[in-house]
């Protein structure tokens, strides 16, 4: 076998819909997501797991995607932040930080949320202490935190 | 991402056997959750050749809590040791460590057995492991063996596995339930920071005596200290201001920290005597 044919079949389901891709085991689920299926909702931040810009949901919990290799992809259901509104209509979540600020430049945000979706999934009224753990393995250059507490916190909410 | 992908190799092995085939045919390295290992690979510091997806085999995972001991896989995760109600009653260190790896997306798919295998002297678990007297399974198509934890370090990343083992799971005695209990890592920031110093502890008082105690420390040698002089010294002593120096004395003499750009030599020894002095201060 040649050295460049080694790829694998990966099926798996991204936002409910089941893909199939064709990519060499090490790909990263991120670069998968934003190459191969053109779902460049999802950001590539520091590339080492530290910023959370790549963050989603595999099988319901929150993983960064520059960290997963597609070889541990088989079977597995994927949630990016495409796949949150529904029939146009966005998320409560994405609701709440556009109305309170939550983003800036926006870079960091599809993480921010995709943690906030994780979190709001286990808690309908997280505590600040609660929303600080969650969100503290996604960084922001920008908004200085506040705002995006404070949209998770009062999410729902007029 | 700065690695060149056709350089790597990786088999999924179906079976726990047919894992520790392909180990000991050649040299794979396995990948568990892949959160020591991407970071490399993303960095083009992995070294090119073949690893062995191990992250799927259930010999691997599951935990199991027995009379006398508690068993976790390998591939347990940090997650899942935060979520095991007995492991947060009677191992509150191992929990605390748990807690304090990373952030949450981290602690969904690191694993217990990386953590070991990657032999870090700033990982957050060993410590944890190292004041409850775990032991580590290794298998290979050999046999298995099991080692204390305290006698798994051998240097800077130098560790008793072999090139043909598996951490195939870690023990923890259910003997510490009535101990008092520390651990505390002082790094950066709250999340996702590696550690400056790390102190674990545990202590059996009898009356207002330490009956009996673990001491451990990372980030301060070049790999997790356990610090049996210093547990020698205070075992059967009274809480007092005199022993709690002799104690800081003698910690000073069993560490050897380094300047690197985490921290100074200076500051870790003076961090590390500071937290022995809390963790001696907070028994009863
Ligand atoms: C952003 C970020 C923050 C982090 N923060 C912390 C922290 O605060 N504290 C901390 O201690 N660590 C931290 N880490 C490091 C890492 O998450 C842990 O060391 C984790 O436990 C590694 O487990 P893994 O399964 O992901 O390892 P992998 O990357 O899959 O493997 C790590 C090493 O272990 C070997 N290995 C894995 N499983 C086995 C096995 N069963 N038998 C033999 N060898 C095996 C691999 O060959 C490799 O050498 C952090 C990492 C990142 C990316
Ligand atoms: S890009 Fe994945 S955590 Fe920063
Ligand atoms: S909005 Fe710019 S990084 Fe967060």
């Amino acid at each position: 076998m040649s050295k460049n044919r080694r790829r694998i079949e990966i099926r798996f389901r991204v936002n409910r819909k089941l893909r199939r891709v064709c990519v060499h085991p090490l790909t990263r689920l991120l670069d998968i997501l934003r190459l191969e299926l053109g779902l460049t909702g999802t950001k590539e931040g520091c590339g080492e797991g530290e910023c959370g810009a790549c963050a989603v949901l595999m099988d319901g919990e929150l993983v960064n995607s520059c960290l997963i290799p597609a070889v541990q992809l088989h079977g597995r259901s994927i949630e990016t932040i495409e796949g949150l509104s529904k029939r146009g209509r966005l998320h409560p979540i994405q609701q709440s930080f556009i109305q309170r600020g939550g983003t800036q430049c926006g870079f960091c945000t599809s993480g921010m949320i995709m943690a906030s979706v994780a979190l709001l999934m286990g808690k309908k009224h997280p505590s600040s202490a609660q929303i600080g753990e969650h969100l503290a393995g996604n960084l922001c250059r920008c908004t200085g935190y506040s705002p995006i507490v404070d949209s998770v916190r009062k999410v729902g909410k007029k | 991402m700065h690695a060149f992908l056709p350089d790597f190799e990786v088999y999924t092995p179906r079976s726990l056997r047919e894992a520790l085939a392909l180990l000991n045919q050649n040299n794979h390295k396995p990948l568990a959750g892949g959160t020591d290992l991407m970071v490399l690979l993303a960095a083009g510091n992995l070294p090119a050749g073949s690893y062995l997806n191990v992250n799927g085999l259930e010999e691997l995972g599951g935990m199991e809590v027995g009379k006398d001991k508690v068993r976790l896989g390998a591939l347990t995760t940090y997650t899942e040791i935060r979520r095991q109600a007995i492991l947060c009653k009677e191992f509150p260190n191992l929990v605390a460590a748990a807690r304090q790896t990373g952030a949450l997306a981290i602690q969904n798919r690191g694993t217990i057995g990386g953590n070991i295998a990657n032999a870090s002297p700033a990982a957050d678990s060993p410590p944890a492991l190292l004041t409850y007297d775990a032991e580590i399974k290794l298998i290979s198509e050999k046999g298995t063996r099991v080692v204390p934890y305290k006698d798994f370090h051998l240097g800077y990343k130098k560790t008793l596995l072999g090139t043909n083992e598996l951490i195939h799971s870690v023990y923890v005695p259910r003997r510490f339930r009535n101990w008092h209990h520390y651990y505390r890592k002082v790094g950066a920031r709250k999340s996702q920071a590696i550690s400056k110093v790390i102190i674990a502890a545990c202590a059996l008082m009898n009356k207002d005596r330490i009956q009996d105690i673990r001491l451990s420390a990372g980030s301060v040698a070049p790999y997790t200290l356990r610090c049996f002089q210093t547990e020698e010294i205070l075992r059967g002593e009274k809480k007092s201001q005199a022993a709690i120096q002799k104690a800081k004395t003698m910690i000073l003499s069993e560490i050897s920290p380094i300047n690197d750009i985490r921290s100074t030599a200076k500051y870790r020894r003076y961090v590390t005597t500071q937290l022995l002095e809390e963790f001696l201060l907070s028994l009863p």
